[in-house]
């Protein structure tokens, strides 16, 4: 039986497509079969973060209506074994994804992958809804800003009301995950610290991406910014991954580099 | 050391003030999501019959809450009378 793992934000921006195709990458890289569907029907963008736009033929939401099967739709990586792509429908709106639908495809899937990763669009209307729906756990992206705090903090509360485990008396198991961190900026007081993120937030940290030229330089070429793995983002998604799968890594790329004036002065 | 002082600023750093607003949108939020005690809908409304015996008041006059502190829960009552 897959996990299905949706990753959301409310806000928009904040880099859940980068989020969901890096973590899905990850997994995939190490071994485990998975699945990465975007649920912002009308808008899709995974596909072009995955690099696989030209490939898309059937979607989402023709899986859902039954105008295609899952075998047509899934589209497999070519750089990544045991990775694959369900594009969304880019002609319809997001009344297309009904409930038993969705449940029904990703029933379907979960006999067949591991990981089901639900990309889910900005704000809490029926896509992001349907996006958590089924979900057993979650990364709640957040920049360290105050709408998208604002914003996760919405969200966490749908996650804890709206979605199935929270229905049947159960529980999403939440992750934070802290996005475009500029620890020089922390350092300045200028930015929110993940210290102060997590404080407000009150869910753990899985993982913090540093500000990163890579995210754009990879999402222009269609590769997942994981595998730039001399990137500081992407090595900093790796960690992610394999704290997602139990193991211990400490973070990296919190800290501000000292600059020569600092260091003389031995300042932190 | 104090004379070193001066030449910091006195003001808050902007992310301080960003962590206390959060602070309080993301309370109030949870505080008025779905996990009141069940009594609450008509306690406000008895509150509210009680108190237009006496004076005349707007039906949305009485706003309860919950705050919790660790172990320790306020209940947070906030009438609004209209100015004479």
């Amino acid at each position: 039986m897959a996990k299905i793992v949706v990753v959301t934000s409310g806000k928009g921006g904040v880099g859940k497509t980068t989020t969901a195709s890096s973590f899905a990458t990850g997994l995939a890289k190490r071994g485990h079969k998975t699945a990465v569907i975007d649920f912002d029907v009308g808008l899709r963008n995974l596909d072009l973060i995955m690099g696989c736009e030209r490939r898309v033929v059937f979607d989402f939401v023709n899986v859902i209506s039954g105008e295609a099967n899952l075998k047509q739709a899934l589209i497999r990586d070519k750089r990544v074994e045991n990775l694959y792509i369900l594009a969304a429908s880019q002609t319809r709106d997001k009344d297309a994804l009904d409930e038993e639908g969705v449940e029904r495809v990703l029933n379907e899937m979960a006999k067949d992958f591991e990981y089901i990763v639900c990309d889910s669009p900005a704000g809490i209307e029926k896509g992001a809804l349907m996006a958590m729906r089924f979900a057993d756990e979650a990364l709640v992206v957040t920049n360290p800003e105050v709408s998208s705090v604002r914003d996760s903090d919405r969200v966490l509360g749908m996650l804890g009301s709206k979605t199935k485990k929270a229905e049947s008396g159960g529980s999403v198991k939440e992750h934070l995950v802290v996005t475009r961190y500029a620890p020089s900026r922390v350092g300045k007081g200028e930015m929110l610290s993940l210290q102060d993120v997590g404080e407000i937030l009150a869910i753990p940290l899985l993982g913090v991406v540093p500000e990163s030229e890579a995210v754009l330089n990879s999402s222009n070429s269609g590769m997942p910014v994981i595998l730039e793995e001399h990137s500081n983002a992407g090595l900093a998604y790796e960690d992610l991954v394999a704290r997602f799968l139990g193991e211990e890594r400490p973070l990296r790329f919190v800290d501000a580099k000292r600059g020569l004036f600092g260091r003389l002065l031995g300042r932190h | 050391m104090s004379w070193l002082n001066i030449f910091r600023s006195e003001k808050k750093s902007s992310a301080q003030m960003a962590k206390e607003r959060l602070q309080v949108v993301v309370a109030h939020r949870r505080a008025s999501r779905g996990d009141h005690p069940e009594y609450f809908p008509n306690l406000q409304r008895d509150l509210l019959k009680v108190l237009q015996k006496y004076i005349q008041v707007d039906d949305d006059a009485v706003q309860i809450g919950i705050e919790r502190d660790g172990d320790l829960e306020v209940l947070e009552l906030n009438i609004t009378v209209p100015d004479k």
